[in-house]
């Protein structure tokens, strides 16, 4: 009997099946590639980026790179967080460009031992974001999210939105682990922050 | 545990791989202070409130179209290196 392999193993599995085919010329499992992971890639980019043109465009020049580099992808890590890492560095290419007066790195805002501190101790209504319609509820966040360091909402992205491990996103980012858990604590405090404002029950109404 | 102690492993209460001992020091804190139950109650809103938002899909028609010029790319790309195959 064939030995069962976890979801995790298979996606390994059939992501480095699907590079072997390539490598040997089948353009239409390079498709399958860009269809398994494409929409992640945008999401990803749009988070960092904040703009849509960029992040289509990061899709593109994302998945272009990785067909010339193939080859250079040695399969110790997964195809996923090899991946992710030159998403990443596209991504923060064009916030670069974006803002040229700028420099933007993952280093960027390294905060001084000040730790983050909770201010906005008001719990929040169930389900808070239903008390507003879409495009609201689409500016709140945007506007929460465009506050962080573009180096707090890419560990943010990977690790809260798309589900990477700490681990995997240490990998993607060139960070170490305790670097991303301190980041992450950061964007998460910050974005509860911001949002608190719009989803905290409003005062003089105490739930119970 | 007080509660510098909480907001310091607050990232890990939510990782799955987080020890049942950590976890359960967690809670008998959070049991006891108000304030640290709020932040961990708001800060896993704050995630699931960005993990749904679908501000961040890539449109159907958008996804053919990048999918389509990529593809031509490369395929133009394979041509060059190999004039012969
Ligand atoms: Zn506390």
């Amino acid at each position: 009997m064939a030995t069962t392999l976890t979801p995790d193993e298979n996606a390994l599995h059939s992501d480095l099946l699907l590079i072997e085919k390539v490598k040997a010329g089948d353009l239409s499992a390079f498709e399958q590639l860009m269809r398994q992971y494409d929409r992640q890639i945008f999401r990803i980019a749009l988070h960092i980026t904040q703009n849509r043109e960029d992040a289509e465009d990061i899709v593109q020049d994302t998945f272009l790179k990785v067909f010339q580099k193939l080859d250079q992808f040695q399969g110790n890590s997964k195809f996923y967080t090899w991946l992710v890492r030159i998403a990443v560095n596209e991504s923060l290419m064009r916030l670069r460009k974006r803002r040229s007066q700028k420099t933007v790195s993952m280093d960027e805002e390294i905060q001084t031992e000040e730790g983050p501190i909770p201010r906005d101790f008001a719990d929040w209504m169930p389900n808070p974001e239903q008390n507003y319609n879409q495009s609201e509820l689409a500016d709140i966040l945007r506007r929460a999210i465009q506050g962080l360091p573009p180096g707090f909402r890419t560990v943010f992205a990977l690790r809260d939105i798309d589900g990477l491990s700490t681990e995997e996103t240490a990998q993607a980012l060139g960070l170490s682990v305790p670097a991303v858990k301190s980041r992450l604590l950061r964007a998460r405090l910050q974005l509860r922050e911001r949002l608190s404002r719009y989803f905290r029950v409003p005062t003089g109404v105490q739930p119970q | 545990m007080n509660c510098t102690e909480f907001l310091a492993n607050l990232t890990d209460y939510f990782d799955t791989k987080t020890a049942a001992a950590l976890r359960s020091e967690l809670e008998r804190h959070m049991a006891g202070c108000s304030h640290c139950h709020v932040t961990l109650n708001t800060t896993r809103q704050t995630i699931e409130i960005y993990r749904n938002d679908e501000l961040y899909e890539l449109p159907e028609s958008i996804r053919t179209q990048l999918q389509q010029a990529v593809l031509a790319k490369c395929a133009a790309m394979k041509k060059k290196k190999e004039p012969c195959a």
